[in-house]
């Protein structure tokens, strides 16, 4: 095994550059060296302006997403030695404005997820009623959804979401379907109005990347075809049952 | 929403255009692409099949006339394109049942793979029962 590998970054300066282009590192290639090992090898050895996020540094804080050979990736879960010999390009997250180098804006994403009210949405009894008792197998309706990191990976590989930033996109409809199945939530009804608009759940065409790239397997794509089923049968149950319907 | 300015209105930020050819660049994209020009294949079989029904409605003379047509090269090559779409539009809508309609039987989930199996028995005595039809045996 070679002992460097070529690491090809993408610099961009705010107010200097145009647009990004690419500067080259040699970085140590050690067998359990990540991604984004490799970065902060060049900011503390080489360059210290190259910018990017990261926190956890173990796949939990959803905060390392980069474009790793095209394919989006957390940074802090993907290792050098996949891509040897190199070299191995790193970008910021497709379809995002880019704030610095790899650093992306993601104000739209959050403003999407708050949209679709992400918490258990309930009328709620007094303490002294006690918690709110669920079974393993209620938990297991939405488990998988809840796993969700907030990475943004499945908006990055979204061309849906790339062509038409007015979608609200993968996780954060797939965040509303975790709560809509969680037995505790009487949400549903106010999530679909927020959903049921073209720019919501029916944008998505099925390409099914996000659920390919989402390193939780919440399943995304899944979650959305569930939800426009739902929907469907809503509408429908509204026409034959206009009193009843809801 | 929220108060906040939007991201493409802050000044310094660059922003990315999607490529007209994006669909070329991962062959996951290419695929979906392709799934979706399937339907217009999907959609001339049926037109076919509607002209091969009325054919032998209006007679003898009609269906003759309609079975020159359909050997015409030009129609085999056409059908033979559409052959291969609509396979790849079955395949690849068998697979992605699971993930639209998770089954639930007794309490647990349905795995994936018997969802797609069962797809393919349904193909297999669907096709058998045409065959039967058709050929007689
Ligand atoms: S759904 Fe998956 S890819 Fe999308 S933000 Fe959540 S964890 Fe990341
Ligand atoms: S650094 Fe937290 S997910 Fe990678």
């Amino acid at each position: 095994m070679a002992d460097t590998i070529a690491m090809e970054v993408a610099r961009y300066q705010p107010g200097e550059d145009g647009a990004p282009t690419m500067a080259r590192y040699d970085v140590p290639l050690r067998k359990d060296w990540v991604v984004l090992d490799g970065l902060n090898y060049i900011k503390d050895e080489i360059d210290g302006t190259v910018t990017f996020r990261w926190s956890c540094r173990m796949g939990i804080c959803g905060s390392c997403g980069m474009t790793v050979n095209g394919e989006p990736k957390l940074t802090c879960a993907t290792f050098l030695t996949d891509y040897a010999p190199g070299p191995v390009r790193v970008e910021p997250l497709a379809n995002f404005p880019v704030i610095r180098d790899l650093v992306v804006d993601i104000d739209d994403f959050l403003d999407k997820l708050s949209e679709v009210k992400p918490w258990i949405v309930r009328d709620e009894a007094p303490l002294s009623a006690g918690e709110y008792l669920q079974t393993p197998e209620q938990l297991e309706e939405y488990r998988q959804y809840s796993m969700c990191i907030n990475c943004m990976l499945c908006y990055s590989a979204c061309p849906v979401y790339g062509l038409d930033p007015e979608f609200v996109g993968p996780a954060a409809i797939a965040l509303a379907q975790r709560y809509n199945l969680d037995s505790r939530d009487e949400g549903a009804a106010e999530r679909l109005d927020v959903l049921i608009h073209p720019e919501g759940l029916w944008a998505c065409t099925f390409v099914g990347d996000c659920t390919r790239v989402c390193p939780k397997h919440v399943d995304p794509a899944g979650a959305i075809q569930r939800y426009k089923l739902t929907a469907a049968l809503d509408t429908l149950k509204h026409y034959v049952l206009p009193r009843g319907g809801r | 929403m929220s108060v906040r300015q939007t991201a493409t209105a802050v000044r310094g930020r660059y922003q990315p255009r999607i490529s007209l050819w994006w669909w070329l660049t991962k062959p996951s994209y290419l695929l979906f692409v392709l799934r979706e020009l399937s339907s217009v294949f999907i959609a001339w079989f049926i037109v076919f099949l509607l002209l091969f029904v009325r054919a032998v409605y209006q007679g003898e003379g009609q269906y003759e006339r309609f079975l020159d047509f359909a050997a015409n090269p030009f129609v085999v090559f056409v059908n033979l394109v559409a052959l291969a779409f609509v396979l790849l539009h079955t395949v690849t809508w068998f697979v992605l049942t699971p993930q639209a309609l998770p089954l639930h039987l007794r309490g647990r989930r349905v795995p994936g793979g018997l969802i797609i199996a069962s797809q393919y028995v349904g193909w297999l005595v669907v096709s058998a029962f045409v065959f039967w039809l058709v050929v007689g045996w």
